[in-house]
C-alpha cells in the first residue's frame, strides 16, 4: 500500500545512486537515525547501555569491517580477534602517550584526545590489516583462512609479551584513563550512559556512511569482481594485489575502531587472551554470516542478533528458570552453531536476504499480481 | 609484413598495423600449444583466428591478453615491444575481451558489471571515495553516462538492474560483451562469442559486432567455430592447426588454401 | 658432544612425538577432505567429544544429567558402573559412526553444490555446535582419561641415551604408543583405500562426484563412511591426547594446529599430513627451545601457523600438492 515505487522517478544518475532509491526507505532510515541520536539517549540507563547497546553498536563496527574483507572482496579472515588487540593497544598508546626511547633519550608524545586516539588506533591497524593480508595474493580459499590464524595467535602472543604495548604495568592489562571530549567523560570510571552511547554511535555512524560509499563505487566494484572471479578481474584491468590489500586495509581500519573503543569505552580494563581471543573471531564471522554476506545492513542485523541471544537466553534460562549460568553458556554454543549451519542451508545470504524479500513482497502487496 | 593499410572488399579504409604477433612459441611443460607464429592486427579490421579444437586459439588470445607468457618471442603494440606485462597493465593499455565459458561477476548487477569495464577509466583514490560527495560521485555519474550508451547499443536497458545470476546465456553472452565495450577498448578480443547460442542469437551478435566496428572503428580480434559467421564478418584470417599457424589472409584466400582444406577435411597420410 | 646439542636432540625427539599427535588429526582432515572437498574444521572437536564420550560411557555418567537436572530438580550422576576401555571405545566409535549419519543427513546433504568456503563455514558452525553439545551431555569439568596405555618416562631410552651423552632423554611411553598406533592406523587405511571394494568407491568419489554417482556407486554412503573413519580417527586422537592432558576444551585448540600441519603437508595428501606434523611438532619445539627464551616464551601459540604461512607464500600448493594451474 504505503510501499511503492512507481511514479518515484528518477531524473538524474546522482538520484539513481542514492542508498535509498525508494521513497519511503528513505524516510525510514532517516527516522531511525532521528530515534537513534535524539530519543534513545534519554531513555538509557546503565544495565541498557552495557548488556545491550555497547556490545551491539562496537561488535556492529567491526561486523562491517570482516563484511568488507569477507563480504565483499571475498577473503575469509579468522584474525579478527587479532586486529581487534592491535586497535585496543594502539589506541591505549594514543590515548596514555607514546614513549619512544632513542639512543637512552626518551621522547613522548602528549596523550591525545580519544576521538583521535581511537581513529589512529583504526590506522594502525589498517597498516598491520595490510601487512598479513599481503599472502593473500598467493593464498587462496581456506588456505588463507588458516593463514589469518597465524595474525590472531601471533598478535595475541605479542600483546602478552611485548611490555611497552602494556606500559609495563605488571598485571599485564591495559587500563583506560579517564578522558573526554568537549569536557564530557567517555572513558574511565565516571562516565554518563548516555556520553558512552553517543560516542560510539557517531563513530558506528560515520564507520557505517564510509562503509556504504566505498563499496558503491569503483573501490567495491574491484573488490566484488574479485570476490566473484579473480582471474576475469585480473584480465578486465582490475590489480588483485592493490585490490586485496585495500580490502585488507579498510577492514582492519573499522576492526582496529572497533577494538580500541571495545577496550577505552566499553571494558575499560583489557587482558588481550581473554579479550580478543580465538572466539572474538568467530564470534564476528557469525554475525557477518548470519546477518549477511555483502550488506552493511546485514552488518547491523547480524551483530544485533548475537547480542541480543545470550541476552535473551540468559534472561529466559538462568533469569526465568533458574538453570546454572554455565549450562545456558553451553546451550548458546549449540543454538549459535545450529543457526550458523540452518543460515548457511536456508540462507546463505542471511538475514538481510530475508529483509530484501521481506521488502520484495512488501512492494507488491496487497496485489501481489 | 607491410606496416600499411589497406581497403577492405565493402570499401572501408583499414589503417596501420597495431599490434604484431613475433615468432610465437608457448610451452606447458614438454607441451607446445603455439610454435612460432607470427601474424599482426591491423587498425579498425576484424581479424578472426579459426582452426579445429586444440589448435592452439585460446592460448592465442591469452597471450594477447597477457594472461600466458610466451616461452619465446615478442609482441608489439602500437609500434614498440610489449615488455613481460601482469594481464591488468594490458587491460589497462586498452585491450578488452570477452571469454569463452561466460566470466561475468555472478554477485553483481548488469549495471555493476558493466560499469565493472570502466574502472581503467576512475581514478579518484580511496579517500574521496569514502567522502563520495564531490570528485566521486561526479566521476561515478560521467562514466555511468558512457555505460549507458554501451547498455542502449546493445539493447540490455530492460535488465540493468537484474544480477547477473538471474540471465540465460545468450544475454550474459551480451553483458559480457557490453563490458568489454565499455573500457572504450583500441583492441576488442572475442573468444568464441557465438558459441552456444541459436541462430537468431548469432544474428544479433553478428550485427552488434559489426556495428561495434563500423561505429565506433573498435579493432576486433576473434575466435570463432562457425566457417560461416567468421567467413562473413572477417577481413583477414589466421588459421591454426596443432599450434602451427597454416594459413593468413582474406576469407576467399583461406577458403581456397590446400593446407586450411586438409587440416579441416582430414588428409590421408600415405 | 656439548650440553646445548645433547638437549636440542631430546627436544628433536619429543617434538617429533608430538608432530604424530598432530599428524593423527590432520590425518582426519584428509580423510575427508579427500573424499568430499569439505575442509573440516570440526576435526578438533570431534577429537574432544569422542573423548568425552569415551570418559562419560567408561565411568558410567548419566549423559545430559546436567540438563535434566536442570529441568526436573532430579540429581542424577552416574548409572554406578566402570566399563572395560575396550567395551568402551567399541561404543564410542558406535556413537561416532552415529554422528556421522546424523552429520550427513542434517548438514552436508542440504549443502551438496554450494562452494567450498560456505562448507568450511558450516563445519565451523559444526565445531561450535559439537561443543556445545558434548559439554551438556558430559558436564564441561576436566576429566582423566586412562584406558590403560603405558605412561611415564621410558626407562630403556634413559638409561641408553644416558651411557651414551651422560644425560638420560625423557621420552614418554605414551608418545612412543602414540607413534606405533598411529602407523598401524595409516598402514591400514592405505590398505584399505587400495585393495578393498569399498576403499576403490572412496578413491572414485574423490575424483569426481557425479562420474562415480553414474557408475553406481552409492555416495551418500561413501560419505558417511568417510566421516566415520574420521570420527574413529578422531577418536583415537583423542584417547591419545586425552589420556596425556586430561580431557578439556583446550583440547581442540591443540587440534587446531593440524591446520598448519595441512597447509604445508597439502590437503589431499596422506603422506603430507604425517610429514608436515613432524616438520611442525619439531619445528615448533626447536623454535621455542632456541628463540623462544629471548623473546619470552610460549612461542609454541603462533610458530606452526607463521611457518605455515611464510611456506605457502612460497609453495601455495603445500609440499605434496599438486601444482595448481589457473584457467580462464
Amino acid at each position: 500500500m504505503f510501499y511503492r515505487e512507481a511514479g518515484d522517478f528518477k531524473t538524474t544518475y546522482k538520484d539513481d545512486n542514492q542508498t535509498f532509491p525508494i521513497k519511503f526507505d528513505r524516510y525510514r532510515y532517516y527516522f531511525v537515525l532521528f530515534v537513534a541520536f535524539a530519543l534513545i539517549p534519554f531513555m538509557l540507563n546503565d544495565y541498557w547501555v552495557n548488556a545491550i547497546f555497547m556490545p551491539f553498536l562496537i561488535y556492529s563496527i567491526a561486523a562491517i569491517g570482516l563484511n568488507i574483507l569477507v563480504g565483499y572482496c571475498g577473503q575469509v579472515s579468522l584474525g579478527t580477534g587479532g586486529f581487534m588487540a592491535v586497535g585496543a593497544y594502539a589506541c591505549y598508546k594514543f590515548m596514555t602517550g607514546i614513549d619512544i626511547w632513542l639512543g637512552g633519550v626518551q621522547y613522548a608524545l602528549p596523550p591525545i584526545n580519544i576521538f583521535f586516539s581511537v581513529i589512529l588506533a583504526g590506522l594502525v591497524t589498517a597498516i598491520v590489516g595490510a601487512l598479513f593480508g599481503l599472502p593473500s595474493l598467493r593464498i587462496k580459499g581456506f588456505y588463507l583462512a588458516v593463514a589469518t590464524l597465524a595474525a590472531q595467535f601471533f598478535l595475541v602472543w605479542l600483546f602478552n609479551k611485548w611490555e611497552w604495548a602494556y606500559n609495563f604495568s605488571a598485571s599485564g592489562q591495559i587500563n583506560a584513563p579517564e578522558r573526554g571530549i568537549f569536557g564530557v567523560n567517555v572513558t574511565g570510571p565516571n562516565v554518563d550512559a548516555w556520553a558512552k552511547y553517543l560516542f560510539c554511535l557517531v563513530i558506528l555512524t560515520i564507520c557505517a556512511v564510509v562503509a556504504r560509499n566505498l563499496t558503491r563505487g569503483s573501490v567495491g566494484r574491484k573488490w566484488m569482481a574479485i570476490r566473484d572471479m579473480d582471474i576475469a578481474a585480473e584480465i578486465i584491468g582490475v590489480n588483485p594485489l592493490k585490490a586485496k590489500l585495500s580490502a585488507f586495509a579498510v577492514s582492519s581500519f573499522f576492526i582496529g575502531i572497533s577494538g580500541a573503543l571495545f577496550f577505552s569505552v566499553y571494558l575499560g580494563a583489557v587482558e588481550v587472551g581473554e579479550a580478543f581471543g580465538i572466539n572474538k573471531s568467530f564470534l564476528v564471522l557469525f554475525m557477518v554470516i548470519i546477518g549477511g554476506l555483502g550488506s552493511i545492513f546485514g552488518s547491523f542485523a547480524g551483530a544485533a542478533f548475537l547480542v541480543l541471544l545470550p541476552v535473551l537466553l540468559k534472561n529466559v534460562l538462568v533469569g526465568g528458570l533458574g538453570w546454572p549460568t554455565d549450562l545456558a553458556a553451553h546451550l548458546e554454543f549449540l543454538i549459535v552453531g545450529a543457526l550458523i549451519i540452518a543460515f548457511l542451508i536456508a540462507e546463505p545470504h542471511g538475514l538481510a536476504q530475508l529483509w530484501r524479500v521481506a521488502k520484495e513482497k512488501l512492494r507488491l502487496w496487497p496485489f501481489p499480481h | 609484413m607491410s606496416n600499411e593499410g589497406y581497403v577492405t572488399a565493402d570499401g572501408r579504409k583499414i589503417g596501420g598495423t597495431v599490434m604484431e604477433m613475433k615468432n610465437i612459441t608457448l610451452r606447458f611443460g614438454g607441451v607446445k600449444a603455439i610454435t612460432d607464429i607470427s601474424f599482426d592486427i591491423k587498425q579498425g579490421e576484424i581479424r578472426a583466428i579459426i582452426g579445429p579444437n586444440g589448435a592452439g586459439k585460446s592460448s592465442m588470445l591469452n597471450v594477447i591478453s597477457g594472461f600466458y607468457v610466451p616461452q619465446e618471442g615478442e609482441v608489439w603494440y602500437k609500434g614498440s615491444r610489449r615488455p613481460q606485462m601482469r594481464p591488468y597493465e594490458v587491460a589497462q593499455q586498452g585491450i578488452a575481451r570477452t571469454f569463452q565459458n561466460i566470466a561475468l561477476f555472478e554477485g553483481m548487477t548488469v549495471l555493476d558489471n558493466v560499469m565493472t569495464g570502466r574502472l581503467n577509466h576512475m581514478k579518484t583514490g580511496l579517500f574521496s571515495q569514502a567522502i563520495w560527495k564531490g570528485k566521486a560521485e561526479q566521476e561515478e555519474v560521467a562514466n555511468r553516462e558512457v555505460v549507458e550508451k554501451v547498455i542502449d547499443f546493445l539493447e540490455i536497458q530492460a535488465i540493468r538492474k537484474t544480477p547477473v545470476s538471474r540471465l540465460p546465456y545468450g544475454l550474459k553472452k551480451r553483458v559480457e560483451l557490453a563490458r568489454a565495450l565499455a573500457a572504450e577498448p583500441s583492441i576488442l578480443l572475442l573468444d568464441e562469442p557465438m558459441a552456444g547460442m541459436n541462430v537468431e542469437e548469432k544474428e544479433d551478435m553478428s550485427r552488434f559486432i559489426l556495428d561495434v566496428n563500423d561505429e565506433f572503428g573498435t579493432t576486433i580480434c576473434l575466435i570463432e567455430h562457425d566457417m560461416g559467421v567468421v567467413m562473413d564478418l572477417s577481413d583477414r584470417v589466421v588459421v591454426m592447426d596443432y599450434g602451427k599457424k597454416i594459413g593468413d589472409g582474406s576469407p576467399d584466400e583461406v577458403r581456397n588454401n590446400q593446407a586450411v582444406i586438409d587440416a579441416y577435411l582430414g588428409v590421408s597420410h600415405d | 658432544m656439548s650440553d646445548q646439542l645433547v638437549y636440542a636432540m631430546e627436544v628433536f625427539l619429543n617434538g617429533l612425538m608430538a608432530g604424530v599427535l598432530y599428524a593423527l588429526v590432520a590425518l582426519g582432515f584428509v580423510l575427508i577432505y579427500k573424499a568430499s572437498g569439505i575442509f573440516n574444521y570440526a576435526q578438533g572437536v570431534m577429537a574432544l567429544f569422542a573423548a568425552l564420550t569415551l570418559v562419560g560411557i567408561m565411568d558410567g555418567q548419566v549423559p545430559f544429567a546436567h540438563l535434566i537436572n536442570a529441568m526436573f530438580g532430579t540429581e542424577l550422576h552416574h548409572f554406578g558402573w566402570h566399563l572395560p576401555a575396550v567395551v568402551a571405545i567399541l561404543g564410542t566409535a558406535a556413537v561416532m559412526v552415529l554422528l556421522s549419519w546424523m552429520v550427513q543427513k542434517f548438514v552436508f546433504r542440504h549443502l551438496v553444490g554450494q562452494e567450498p568456503i560456505i562448507l568450511f563455514m558450516a563445519t565451523i558452525g559444526l565445531a561450535y555446535f559439537l561443543e556445545g553439545f558434548g559439554d551438556i551431555m558430559w558436564g564441561s569439568d576436566i576429566k582423566k582419561l586412562d584406558v590403560g596405555l603405558p605412561q611415564g618416562i621410558n626407562a630403556w631410552i634413559d638409561n641408553v641415551t644416558f651411557n651414551i651423552f651422560d644425560y638420560g632423554f625423557f621420552i614418554d611411553n605414551l608418545d612412543i604408543v602414540a607413534t606405533v598406533i598411529a602407523a598401524i592406523l595409516v598402514f591400514s587405511l592405505v590398505l584399505f583405500s587400495q585393495y578393498t571394494k569399498q576403499g576403490r568407491a572412496m578413491r572414485a568419489v574423490a575424483d569426481d562426484h557425479q562420474a562415480a554417482l553414474s557408475v553406481g556407486i552409492n555416495l551418500n554412503f561413501i560419505w558417511v563412511m568417510v566421516w566415520s573413519l574420521a570420527g574413529f580417527v578422531a577418536l583415537v586422537a583423542g584417547i591419545m591426547w586425552g589420556t596425556k592432558s586430561g580431557v578439556q576444551f583446550s583440547l581442540s585448540l591443540i587440534a587446531l594446529k593440524a591446520l598448519p600441519v595441512l597447509m604445508l603437508g597439502g590437503f589431499t595428501s596422506i603422506p603430507g599430513a604425517i610429514v608436515g606434523g613432524l616438520i611442525i611438532g619439531v619445528g615448533e619445539k626447536l623454535f621455542e627451545f632456541a628463540i623462544g627464551p629471548m623473546v619470552g616464551g610460549a612461542t609454541e601459540n603462533w610458530f606452526a601457523y607463521v611457518l605455515a604461512l611464510i611456506f605457502l607464500v612460497f609453495r601455495p600448493q603445500g609440499l605434496f600438492g599438486e601444482k595448481i594451474i589457473e584457467r580462464v
